[in-house]
């Protein structure tokens, strides 16, 4: 939608550091609320033996998608350049619809409240929105 | 017709009787006019909103996210026709206030923030899922008498 100002991306680098220790917890957290919440999605994962949120595969997983927005976070200033690889496995493989992005965005938003509710201000919310809309774009860039 | 079972009506209810009105509303009400910043067009008048702390203290959007969520009561009331129940505020929110239908869901959302923020770990994926389809009824019903 629109571009990270720089006082965007300080916001979004000074709270992931603070919540990074617990990335990969957040990232399951997620993935579990999307499946429960939003259950066309799935349809992604049918290969997987349980899809209820703390399972493994959903544990394993949640914690390969907050390793990419770790990444993404250190490619802040690129993003198009930085997730291009992601970008491509996306497209070309994984073939996820896009809406899907901003689902599992949103889930991302609801644990960021439920496990820092002092620290997810407002101001922080919403430079955390654009932030993974932002991720979104990126990831979207190589679909057609 | 919408369906809900009884531990999703117990949800509900659950969550607005543990509520302070005077605290949800302005706190999801200021996140949506910092959050999603076009939304302010529907309060030019009501003083400064220049900046994220002015309007979080800003006291008319205070009075007015409270007066908010206090519409939510009536869904609550009658789950089995929140259609019904909002179609005199669809037509207020259509031909007075001229609110786009697109922003209820903006609100919906940054309400469902607040209270995972107030719940933390007690906002459970059922829950949560339970509160959203609440929401989503609620933001239909209120799209419903636009035209």
């Amino acid at each position: 939608m629109t571009t990270l100002t720089p006082k965007d991306k300080d916001t979004v680098k000074t709270f992931w550091a603070k919540i990074s220790p617990k990335a990969a917890a957040i990232g399951a957290d997620a993935l579990g609320r999307m499946l429960v919440v939003y259950p066309q999605t799935k349809t992604y994962f049918a290969h997987w033996k349980d899809l209820s949120p703390g399972s493994a595969p959903v544990k394993k997983h949640g914690a390969t998608v907050m390793g990419g927005v770790a990444d993404a976070v250190g490619k802040i200033d690129d993003l198009t350049a930085g997730l291009l690889n992601l970008s491509e496995l996306h497209a070309f493989t994984l073939r996820v619809d896009p809406a899907n992005f901003k689902i599992l965005a949103h889930n991302i938003l609801v644990v960021l409240a439920t496990t820092f509710p002092n620290d997810f201000t407002p101001e922080v919310h919403v430079a955390m929105d654009k932030f993974l809309a932002a991720v979104a774009l990126a990831l979207s860039e190589k679909y057609r | 017709m919408v369906e809900w079972s009884e531990q999703e009506r117990s949800i509900i209810t659950s969550i607005f009787s543990n509520l302070d009105y005077n605290d949800v509303g302005p706190k999801a009400l200021s996140r949506c006019l910092i959050v999603y910043p076009w939304t302010q067009r529907y309060f030019a008048n009501f003083g400064n909103l220049y900046n994220a702390e002015a309007i979080k203290t800003n006291p008319n959007i205070q009075a007015h996210g409270t007066k908010v969520l206090h519409g939510l009561d009536r869904a609550v009331k009658n789950m089995d026709n929140i259609k019904g129940t909002y179609a005199e505020l669809s037509v207020l929110h259509s031909e007075k206030l001229h609110v786009d239908p697109d922003n209820f869901k903006l609100l919906a959302d940054c309400l469902t923030i607040v209270i995972a923020a107030k719940m933390g770990s007690g906002f459970t994926p059922e829950i949560q899922a339970t509160f959203q389809k609440f929401l989503a009824v609620v933001v239909s019903a209120l799209g419903k008498q636009y035209h």
